[in-house]
């Protein structure tokens, strides 16, 4: 963990876990991308640096991967580029996608400190079976506690 | 000394060792002494870069803080010096947002920035603590005014929702009462011999005193209301004066209720190294020392260039580019040598032509997630009404702090609160909103803690990191296997191309780390051309 953190981060780092705090987020949105209709919002949001409190693969989705995957899954391109999850033919095997979210890749963080492993197999399940994916071949949390275990 | 660039890189604990080695304890000591005013950091001044051989051209990539700085320096020394840069302006993360910016991030999602004339919010760096020697070097030596950044405002709250019912609680009276009941506790054990067989007798006498005059205890060893304590953590009502009333003094919470709160949690951070006192910002934003830079390299920056391709010969370096909007034909600049700037997330999808070590270290570091918001409030309700000027406050909630601002204080009218200040966990989510849902989210969650929200929000505008078309996140995070593994990779000069940003230091997310390792970056690359010569 970067020092310049420190004002801002208690040191009782991953010892806190799964508190919710039960926040009503009302979301009127009015997001300016003309082509996208505006997601649904998760109604609750994960505190500090509990693990995500979202069970099912479609909210975490929702409340996670589209800040860099985008709502549509498609991906998006600046100064460099995040892949799109959408039609992605890298998702065949459900290994890639699992160990990617457990143990990041380029500049993508791991997110092993944020996710169960029933977490990491929802949100493996649904983009395989989402946005033209169409993989049926269901990750158990049990492959991805062994995935987890891999270097 | 040397100023070089080999010295940058010489820890003051292997000088020391080589002076102690070669001339002996006594001039150790004096050595010692004589550095001492700079221990802190390994900056010595500005770059020595004595001997430039004649039309040797550097390419830099990337028009941020330690870009700027480059650009700045190697033109100095007499190096022809290009500058490509992604965005349509200068300064990179070192960024400040206006009335009337515009800003686009990944996805499409635009915002307009609509705070009134003079206010404005730094979505990235905001702070310069005393002790980033380089960052002050160049603020001083390029005339651009700071003022204090009040990190520390006792008087600023720390929060829970589950905490004394969601009331905000004032840092001095955590912080004291804290203070406060530790050394009853603590005093107790001593008189009930639990430390005896720590401390000798005199030892105890030392200890109970210390604890009475920093825990503000009583006679008894008691932490109580009392006109003392209150002088500490303040009265309920405030002496005045004439026949007006007289002090309350107030009442610490208690101490069970305290400890319950978790809220002690809070009380060390803000006194860590990189955020003591004295912290600095520039007058009038963050971009300030880098356009200050800039304007120094304007003719050498070309902006909207997007680089495709980074190749290297013996000869040179050839990198290629297209226009970052339009699209269209690719471009190459040419130059013998290439500081690249380019945040990793983004330089490891770019071909370059680097050693396999170089190419590993580059896509093996993930980006820490960070979002902001800033609030324009119609007057600034946490001056008048709760009397609380700059500083921070800290909570639970997901926007996790509160900034104040630091400049207009005690002004009539309008201000601009950093409504949320997220890492991790909370960025995630924070980044996965619309910019209008961060902002309402931020008004909701910040209105448990200032009510006055509701009555006095008027806009915002939020920045996460992560959907930065210009960095794909907010800073380097290396653990410290990753960092054992690939950082002497990451930072050695590869043929004719170095890397720098604050990615190639140990400070990460601080500009200091950005400009540090682009001296350190140039002073190598320097070295390399000079030793090259006129083949160069």
């Amino acid at each position: 963990m970067s020092a310049n953190l420190a004002h801002c981060l208690p040191r009782t780092r991953n010892t806190r876990i799964g508190l919710l705090l039960g926040l009503l987020l009302v979301c009127t949105t009015t997001a300016l991308r003309a082509d996208e209709p505006p997601p649904p919002f998760s109604p609750r949001v994960t505190t500090f640096f509990s693990p995500f409190a979202h069970k099912d693969g479609a909210t975490i989705f929702r409340a996670v991967c589209q800040g860099c995957h985008m709502p549509d899954a498609k991906g998006a391109t600046g100064a460099g580029t995040y892949p799109a999850l959408a039609a992605n033919p890298k998702l065949a095997a459900a290994a890639y996608p699992a160990l990617t979210v457990l143990k990041g890749r380029h500049g993508m963080p791991a997110f092993d400190e944020y996710l169960t492993d029933a977490q990491v197999a929802e949100i493996v399940n649904y983009v395989r079976t989402h946005f033209d994916n169409h993989y049926v071949d269901a990750l158990t949390a049990e492959d991805v506690k062994k995935l987890r275990a891999t270097r | 000394m040397r100023r070089n660039g080999e010295t940058v890189s010489t820890t003051r604990r292997e000088l020391l060792q080589r002076i102690g080695l070669s001339a002996g304890a006594a001039m150790m000591y004096q050595a010692m002494s004589t550095l001492g005013h700079a221990a802190e950091s390994p900056y010595r001044g500005a770059a020595d870069l004595k001997g430039a051989p004649a039309g040797s051209s550097v390419l830099i990539l990337g028009a941020g803080i330690s870009g700027l700085v480059a650009a700045y320096e190697l033109q100095r020394a007499g190096y022809k010096v290009k500058v490509l840069e992604y965005n349509h302006r200068a300064g990179g993360r070192a960024w400040t947002l206006r009335g009337g910016d515009e800003y686009t991030e990944l996805g499409g999602f635009r915002q307009k920035c609509e705070f009134d004339k003079g206010l404005y919010i730094n979505p990235g760096p905001w702070r310069i603590p005393y002790h980033h020697y380089a960052m002050l070097d160049y603020a001083k030596r390029l005339k651009v005014p700071l003022e204090p950044f009040n990190q520390i405002n006792v008087n600023a709250y720390v929060h829970s929702p589950k905490a004394f019912g969601g009331k905000p609680q004032r840092v001095r009276h955590v912080r004291y009462d804290f203070h406060g009941h530790v050394a009853e506790l603590l005093a107790k054990a001593v008189g009930k011999g639990g430390l005896d067989a720590e401390l000798s007798a005199e030892g105890k006498d030392k200890l109970l005193e210390a604890l009475r005059s920093w825990g503000v205890l009583d006679r008894q060893f008691r932490y109580t209301s009392s006109a003392r304590t209150s002088d500490v953590r303040g009265y309920d009502v405030d002496p005045g004066g004439g026949l007006m009333p007289r002090g309350v003094p107030s009442t610490p919470i208690g101490r069970s209720d305290l400890l319950q709160s978790g809220l002690w949690n809070y009380l060390t951070t803000p006194l860590d190294y990189d955020l003591a006192p004295a912290m600095f910002q520039p007058v009038g934003g963050m971009d300030q020392v880098a356009l200050a830079v800039y304007r120094e390299v304007a003719p050498l920056v070309q902006f909207d260039t997007k680089v495709t391709a980074i190749d290297q010969d013996e000869r040179g370096v050839s990198v290629s580019w297209i226009d970052a909007r339009h699209g269209g034909a690719t471009t190459q600049s040419r130059a013998d040598w290439c500081l690249c700037t380019i945040p990793l997330p983004i330089l490891a999808q770019i071909p370059i032509k680097v050693g396999a070590p170089m190419q590993a270290a580059i896509g093996s570091v993930a980006y820490e997630s960070a979002v902001k918001v800033g609030l324009q409030m119609k007057r600034r309700f946490w001056e008048e009404d709760e009397r609380i000027y700059g500083g921070i406050t800290l909570t639970d909630l997901p926007i996790q702090q509160i900034g104040y601002p630091m400049a207009g204080m005690n002004q009539p009218g309008k201000g601009v609160l950093l409504g949320g200040y997220m890492f991790s966990a909370n960025a995630f989510e924070f980044t996965a909103m619309s910019p209008q849902q961060r902002v309402q989210a931020a008004v909701e969650q910040g209105a448990q803690i200032h009510p006055q929200y509701r009555q006095e929000f008027e806009n915002g505008i939020s920045v996460a990191w992560h959907r930065s078309p210009f960095t794909l996140g907010c800073f380097a995070d290396w653990p410290d296997d990753v960092r054992d593994k690939h950082y002497d990779n990451l930072c050695a000069v590869d043929g004719r191309i170095a890397l720098a940003g604050e990615h190639t230091s140990f400070i990460n997310g601080w500009q200091e780390g950005a400009v540090l390792s682009s001296l350190d970056a140039i002073g190598r690359i320097h070295a390399r051309a000079v030793a090259h010569g006129s083949k160069a």
